[in-house]
């Protein structure tokens, strides 16, 4: 979903550059306050672990593929500040190193696959685990739906971009129908790949599952690893 | 006691997360499709795929995750993929790992909480 130069009009991605700089700015802030001691590599892990998953496009459609966005994938893991970070970094890298998303639509990028969906995926999924019983198996069900939801999400930012400054010919109502579909279909993958990776973490670190940390028992003096978590 | 355990712990974690990236993105990317994606598609349908213009690294030496002078499209797609993951991971680390600092220093600066 990396949108190339060209797509969008210069005053628009000027625009969205200006937002995506105030959200990492307030990422930043937020992550400050909140990101835990041992979740700070995690979060480099998880940067690292999105641009891999990034590169394994998936095929959907006749002749259409796609990829993790991941945004919704961190957020669940490190938080939805850390998370933005996390798939802000990685768009940075592959517009400087992999000539991946233009630069002039870097700040479109960066909103539409990072802070919608680090932000977006985190709400649907606080909204969803509210929903559902307090069990590891909520959390990563959680996970997969909210993270699908991400994705229609981010083609749904793309529309509205689209709207104020799109450079193509067709209309906002076609566009919007083809993305929404399209990405309804891309989203299945991001749920599929979310709720695997959320599932392992909480099999291997629970403690380390942003999203989770209200399974952890109480910390009891001198806990072993493997007694920190009943369920 | 139970500290350096869960410290260790979580560096092996880290580094069985990195080798799983590392995999991914050396040994699986090979077989990713090279379908256009989603928005691409939408763009091509849709007559404004011509729009895009040429990314202003398009000649960079990994532009388009291939290296150059590397031949064959696997090896080519891997090795970009394990420079990427790497580059990621450093760069990540030390985003978060500034981000560490500056809560500690907050938290030096603003001795509020409960003695």
């Amino acid at each position: 979903m990396h949108i190339p130069d060209g797509f969008v009009n210069a005053p628009t991605s000027l625009a969205a550059g200006a937002v995506a700089a105030g959200g990492v700015g307030v990422s930043l802030r937020r992550a400050a306050q909140t990101l835990q001691e041992r979740q700070a590599p995690l979060a480099g892990l998880v940067a690292a672990y999105i641009f891999a998953v990034q590169m394994l496009n998936f095929p959907v459609a006749a002749g259409t593929s796609g990829h993790l966005l991941g945004g919704a994938l961190a957020a669940i893991l490190v938080g939805p500040w850390a998370g933005a970070l996390c798939v802000s970094v990685v768009l940075l890298v592959q517009a400087l190193l992999f000539a991946d998303g233009g630069l002039s639509a870097l700040g479109l990028n960066i909103v539409n696959m990072a802070l919608v969906t680090a932000w977006g995926g985190y709400a649907i999924f606080l909204l969803l685990r509210r929903a559902l019983p307090a069990t590891r198996t909520s959390v990563t069900v959680s996970a997969g739906v909210a993270a699908g939801i991400s994705v229609v999400l981010a083609s749904l930012a793309f529309v509205v971009e689209y709207a104020i400054g799109g450079t193509g010919g067709a209309s906002v109502g076609t566009v919007l129908a083809a993305m929404v579909g399209v990405h309804t279909l891309i989203g299945i993958g991001e749920g599929i790949i979310t709720a695997l990776t959320v599932g392992v973490v909480l099999r291997v670190r629970p403690d380390l599952v942003y999203g989770a940390a209200d399974l952890q028992a109480p910390l009891v003096v001198g806990p072993q690893p493997g007694q920190m978590v009943r369920r | 006691m139970s500290r350096p355990v869960r410290s260790s712990n979580l560096r092996l974690f880290l580094a069985g997360g990195l080798l799983v990236a590392v995999g991914l993105a050396m040994l699986v990317s090979g077989f990713a499709s090279s379908a256009p994606d989603g928005l691409n598609k939408v763009a091509e349908d849709h007559g404004f795929a011509a729009n895009a213009r040429e990314h202003l690294f398009e000649n960079g030496p990994l532009a388009g995750y291939a290296v150059k002078g590397v031949n064959g499209d696997r090896l080519s797609t891997g090795l970009s993929g394990l420079i990427g993951v790497l580059v990621t991971f450093g760069l990540g680390m030390a985003l978060f790992a500034l981000i560490r600092v500056m809560r500690s220093g907050r938290d030096r600066s603003e001795p509020t909480r409960a003695p």
